[in-house]
C-alpha cells in the first residue's frame, strides 16, 4: 500500500491540514509555556529569538506561588467545582430519571423547559442575580458559586443523562419490578450503576464548566481570599499597566492543568458527550 | 410458577401492610413530580426569579444599594438614543456572523482532515480539542501577550517575514480589535465544530460513497450530494448552539479588550456589565441585557423544538 508515491499523497491529504489545524490549536500552549519559563531579560529583550528558551527559570513559578495568593485560588476553584458538579448530578438524576422512565402528565413541557434553561446564557441573568446574592448577604462567599453554577449545570447534566437514560434497556429493572422491589430501590441498585458512563460525562463536563466559569465569579468574588482561578488571576496578576507576564502565563498553565489532566483520562467520555446531543437528535 | 403463586397472598399482605405513602409512590405520576420537586424548586428560585426580577429591574431607575423607582420603558428608551447602543447591537450582530461563519467552515475543513485514515488520531483529535477544554480567560490571556503592543510574537514572526516594523497594532486600532476577537473565538470555538461534525461525518454509511463512485461522482459531487445533506441536522444544531453563546459572549472581550478601543469591541454582554458593575445603573444595564432576549429567544426556541423533534 504505502508506495513512495502513497506515502507522499499520504502527506499531503492527511498530515498538511491537520498539522496546520494543530499548530493553530497548540501555538498559544506553546507560547504560554516557555514564557512562563523565560528570565525577565530575554522575555522583554526584542533582539532575542523569541521562540525557544535561552535560559530557562522557574523564577515565575516561586513568585506566583508564594507572592500571591494562586494556591488558595486553586483550592476555592476546586472546591466550588467539585461541590457544584455534586450537586448538579444529583439534581440533575432527579430531573432526568422520571423524564426517561415515567409517564406522566406534563413530561414533555418539562423536558422542553429544562432543555431551554440550558440554553439561557448567564449574561442575561447576572445582574439580577447579584442584587439577589447582595440581599441575601452572600457576596464574597463561597456559597454564592456553588449556588449559581448549578444553574447552568442542573439543566445541562439532567438533558445529557435524560439522553442516556433512555439509551439503558428496561427489562433488568421490570424483573426487579415483577420480584417485588420498590421504585426507589429499582432506581437505585438497579439502573443507576448500570449508568456510570453517563454520569462520567455529565460530571466531567460540569466540573470542566465550573472551572471555566468566570461572569458570576468575577461579580460575586472580590476578595482574594474567595476568588477563583480566572478572577484571580485576570483581577490581581494584570495590575494597571504593568503586566507580569511571566507569573501570568505560569498561573494560566497551571490553572489549566487541573481540566487538562482530567480530560485526558476521560477523553472518549468527553466526546462521547460532546457529540450526544448534536449527532443523536 | 408455584413459587410465584404461593408468594402472591404474601405480596398483597405486605403491600396492605404498607403505609400508604409507598402506595402512592408507586403511581408514576406521585413518584415522578416528588423526585423532580427538589431540582424545579431550585431552577425556579435561582433561573425562573432572576429572570422575571430581571424585567421589573429594567422598568426601574435603581442604583446600586438604594431602592428602585418605576420607570416604565424610560430606561428602554435611553437605550434607543444611545449611540453606544447602538454601535453596540451592531458589533455583536458582526462578531456572531463572522466568527460562526468561520468557525462553520474551519471546522467542516477540520472534520474531513480528520475523517481519514492516519496514525495517533486519537491523540491528535485529543489535542486538537485542547482550545476548547481549557478555562477561556486563561487561555484569553495567553492571547493578550501573543498580542502585546510591545512584545507580540505574532508581530515579530511577520516582520522577521518581511512586514513592515513594527506590525499591526492588534488590539489598538478598532478595525483590528474586532479582527482580532473574531479569530480568537473562532480559535476556541473551531474544535468544538470539528469534532462533532466528525462524530457526524462517521455515521455516514460508506457504501453510499461507493455507489456514487460507481455511478462516476467525482470527490465534490459526493460531498456536495452526500455529505453535506446528510450532515445538515448535525451543522444546524451546532451552528445554533454556537451562536446562542456568541451572541452573549462576555469573557474573552473583556479579557481582550474590555470592549475597546472606543467601543468598537463591546458586545451586549459587556457593555451591560458596564452600565451596571462600573457605573452601578443596575435598571439601564438590565434593560441593555435584555435587549439579547428577543434574539436568543427565538434562537432558543428554534433549538429547543428542533431537540426535541429527536
Amino acid at each position: 500500500m504505502v508506495t513512495g508515491h502513497g506515502r507522499l499523497q499520504h502527506v499531503v491529504r492527511v498530515w498538511l491540514p491537520v498539522g496546520f489545524f494543530l499548530l493553530v490549536a497548540l501555538f498559544p500552549f506553546y507560547w504560554m509555556a516557555i514564557t512562563s519559563i523565560k528570565p525577565n531579560a530575554e522575555l522583554y529583550n526584542r533582539n532575542v529569538m523569541p521562540l525557544i528558551v535561552h535560559a530557562p527559570t522557574l523564577k515565575h513559578y516561586v513568585d506566583l506561588l508564594t507572592k500571591s495568593s494562586f494556591l488558595l485560588w486553586t483550592w476555592n476553584t476546586m472546591l466550588v467545582a467539585v461541590v457544584a458538579t455534586a450537586i448538579s448530578l444529583i439534581l440533575g438524576t432527579m430531573l432526568a430519571y422520571p423524564l426517561a422512565r415515567m409517564r406522566f402528565a406534563g413530561a414533555s413541557l418539562i423536558a422542553m423547559t429544562i432543555a431551554a434553561i440550558y440554553l439561557v446564557p448567564q449574561p442575561l441573568l447576572f445582574i439580577p442575580l447579584a442584587d439577589i446574592i447582595n440581599r441575601l448577604n452572600l457576596g464574597n462567599t463561597l456559597t454564592s458559586v456553588i449556588l449559581t453554577y448549578p444553574t447552568m449545570l442542573v439543566p445541562f447534566c439532567a438533558w445529557l443523562l435524560l439522553g442516556y437514560f433512555k439509551s439503558v434497556p428496561r427489562e433488568l429493572e421490570e424483573a426487579a419490578r415483577i420480584d417485588g422491589a420498590s421504585r426507589v430501590q429499582t432506581m437505585r441498585m438497579i439502573f443507576l450503576p448500570l449508568c456510570t458512563p453517563g454520569f462520567i460525562s455529565a460530571g466531567i463536563f460540569a466540573f470542566t464548566l465550573s472551572q471555566n466559569e468566570f461572569l458570576y465569579a468575577l461579580i460575586f468574588l472580590t476578595k482574594s481570599t474567595v476568588r477563583t482561578v480566572p478572577v484571580g488571576v485576570i483581577a490581581e496578576l494584570i495590575r494597571g499597566d504593568v503586566f507580569y507576564w511571566g507569573q501570568l502565563m505560569a498561573g494560566a498553565l497551571l490553572g489549566s492543568i487541573p481540566v487538562a489532566l482530567i480530560y485526558s483520562f476521560f477523553v472518549e467520555h468527553y466526546v462521547a458527550g460532546l457529540t450526544a446531543g448534536s449527532v443523536k437528535a | 410458577m408455584t413459587i410465584a403463586s404461593d408468594r402472591l397472598p404474601v405480596l398483597a399482605q405486605a403491600a396492605r401492610r404498607r403505609v400508604p405513602l409507598a402506595v402512592l409512590l408507586d403511581r408514576q405520576g406521585v413518584f415522578s413530580w416528588l423526585m423532580m420537586a427538589l431540582p424545579l424548586a431550585f431552577l425556579a428560585a435561582l433561573v425562573g426569579y432572576p429572570f422575571f426580577y430581571g424585567i421589573l429591574l429594567s422598568l426601574q431607575d435603581r442604583p446600586v444599594a438604594r431602592a428602585g423607582t418605576f420607570v416604565g420603558l424610560k430606561n428602554f428608551l435611553t437605550d434607543l438614543h444611545d449611540p453606544i447602543f447602538w454601535q453596540v447591537a451592531i458589533n455583536t450582530f458582526v462578531y456572531t456572523g463572522v466568527a460562526t461563519l468561520l468557525k462553520m467552515v474551519g471546522g467542516l475543513g477540520l472534520a474531513l482532515a480528520m475523517n481519514q485514515h492516519f496514525r495517533m488520531k486519537n491523540l491528535v483529535r485529543a489535542l486538537l480539542l485542547l482550545p476548547f477544554i481549557v478555562p477561556t480567560v486563561l487561555s484569553t490571556v495567553a492571547w493578550l501577550w501573543m498580542l502585546d503592543p510591545a512584545f507580540s510574537v505574532v508581530n515579530r514572526l511577520m516582520v522577521a517575514l518581511g512586514w513592515p516594523k513594527p506590525g499591526p497594532s492588534w488590539l489598538g486600532d478598532p478595525t483590528l480589535a474586532m479582527v482580532s476577537i473574531i479569530i480568537i473565538n473562532t480559535w476556541r470555538g473551531l474544535p468544538f465544530y470539528g469534532i462533532t461534525l466528525l462524530a457526524g461525518l462517521q455515521t455516514v454509511p460508506q457504501e453510499l460513497y461507493e455507489a456514487a463512485a460507481i455511478d462516476g461522482a467525482g470527490g465534490w459531487h459526493r460531498f456536495r450530494f452526500i455529505t453535506l445533506p446528510l450532515l445538515r441536522p448535525i451543522i444546524l444544531i451546532v451552528t445554533l448552539f454556537s451562536v446562542i453563546f456568541t451572541f452573549a459572549d462576555f469573557q474573552l472581550v473583556y479579557v481582550l479588550t474590555h470592549g475597546g478601543p472606543q467601543n468598537a469591541t463591546n458586545l451586549f454582554a459587556t457593555y451591560a456589565f458596564d452600565l451596571a458593575m462600573g457605573a452601578g445603573q443596575l435598571g439601564l444595564g438590565a434593560s441593555v441585557a435584555l435587549a439579547m432576549l428577543p434574539a436568543l429567544a427565538l434562537l432558543i426556541v428554534a433549538l429547543t423544538i428542533y431537540m426535541r423533534r429527536d
